[in-house]
């Protein structure tokens, strides 16, 4: 008799960016940082802290992944410095929804 | 030791970005700094159909690094009493088991479950965020949702009843821990979920997760709405260890300092409030207020 297959097959999603593609693509309004308003404080870092989805990075000058920012807004409203303003338009490159 | 600034927490993210949830999502925060509070190379998470199944994606992909179990919607407290079993047959130690549902399969459609998982005194943790109705699906009325809120299943009177006590629920389960929370102060979640995740036995933590489009508030004023939420006790932040009642941060600065504002301030903001009449109003105010000295005293029991 033969052998038995036993070996179990599970569907099993893996870990990758970009689930949902280029969520980037969602925003109407982009976040741009002032870097000299910012306290480029460790203390501070509450638009790191604030950012649902953790697309601002922990590191000074602090730098947002404009592929997935989807623009929700909260660090430009949350900074207490207001060093972050949110400007309107996706703002990335060979973007074809931005009529020139 | 409490966490004390934003620099303290884990660096690491355990989402990926590029995540199927909306833009400025309160479930999302909350998942986020929770995460970082856990070990995610030893926690296993217990998923019902939720906003939160959105939020793991569609197969094959996920955002998420950390192991999770889709189960049914009625069977969150079910599926993780069957995960810790199964970890303790196959001799697999050290693992948290954390069962993440909404207010929808909590509140409703999973309370029979959850509550067998705690009477069982199940090994587990479990996070209810409460976004105060079935968002995933489009808004509906839940058990969670606040009294005056319009949903799209009480569109025209919007909802008549006050909010569920689910955690005097829980607590009667005389479970270990019982916290509140909120994303607009990770710090106190993450310094919740970091103690439930030491505690041995069932422990059960609220989060109140705002919902921009479901409640009908700007993206940008997530944090802003949670703090409000605290400030007008219509969200009390607490904890409640072995019996033990203690109110946290912000809630504990509002009963030590005063300050409350009115929830006539907290619906003003919220399209959901639309309909809501001042009769409402008057009454939201004395089911909030009653609550909140109900907790100011049992703060102070708790403590003498």
């Amino acid at each position: 008799m033969a052998e038995k297959n036993r070996e179990t097959v599970v569907a099993v999603s893996k870990p990758a960016a970009g689930e949902a593609g280029r969520t980037g693509d969602w925003r109407s309004h982009t976040p741009r940082i002032d870097h000299e308003k910012c306290s480029q404080q460790e203390s501070c870092l509450l638009c790191w802290m604030y950012c649902p989805d953790g697309v601002i990075s922990r590191e000074f000058p602090l730098e947002i992944d404009v592929e997935y920012c989807k623009g929700c807004g909260i660090c430009a409203e949350e900074c207490p410095r207001k060093a972050i303003t949110m400007v309107q338009g996706r703002q990335s490159q060979g973007d074809p929804d931005e009529g020139h | 030791m409490a966490t004390k600034a934003a620099k303290e927490l884990p660096k690491e993210e355990f989402i990926l970005p590029g995540t199927r949830s909306c833009a400025a999502c309160g479930l999302m925060l909350t998942y986020r700094h929770s995460l970082k509070a856990l070990d995610p190379g030893k926690t296993i998470v217990a998923v019902p159909a939720s906003c939160m199944t959105v939020l793991h994606g569609v197969y094959p992909i996920t955002p998420v690094k950390v192991i999770c179990v889709n189960n049914p919607f009625a069977a969150t407290g079910a599926a993780a009493s069957g995960i810790v079993a199964g970890l303790k047959a196959t001799g697999k130690a050290g693992y948290t088991v954390v069962a993440f549902a909404g207010d929808g399969g909590t509140y409703d459609i999973g309370i029979q479950s959850l509550s067998g998982a705690l009477e069982r005194g199940t090994d587990f943790m479990y996070v209810c965020y409460d976004n105060e109705g079935y968002m995933n699906t489009g808004t509906q009325r839940s058990s969670a949702s606040p009294a005056g809120a319009v949903t799209t299943t009480t569109p025209i009177l919007a909802k008549l009843q006050h909010k569920k006590d689910m955690l005097r629920i829980v607590e009667a389960h005389r479970i270990p821990y019982v916290a509140t929370a909120s994303p607009s102060f990770p710090l106190d979640l993450y310094d919740k979920v970091r103690k439930a995740k030491e505690i041995k036995g069932s422990r059960y933590i609220e989060v109140h997760a705002p919902c921009p489009p479901g409640w009908g508030f700007p993206n940008k004023d997530l944090i802003k709405m949670g703090k409000l939420a605290a400030d007008t006790a219509v969200h009390v932040l607490y904890e409640i260890v072995d019996g033990k009642f203690r109110l946290t941060s912000r809630s504990l600065r509002l009963a030590e300092k005063g300050g409350k504002k009115t929830v006539a301030d907290y619906v003003k903001g919220q399209t959901r409030f639309k309909k809501i009449t001042e009769g409402q109003i008057q009454a939201l105010q004395e089911f909030t207020d009653r609550r909140w000295y109900e907790f100011m005293e049992r703060h102070q029991n708790g403590r003498s």
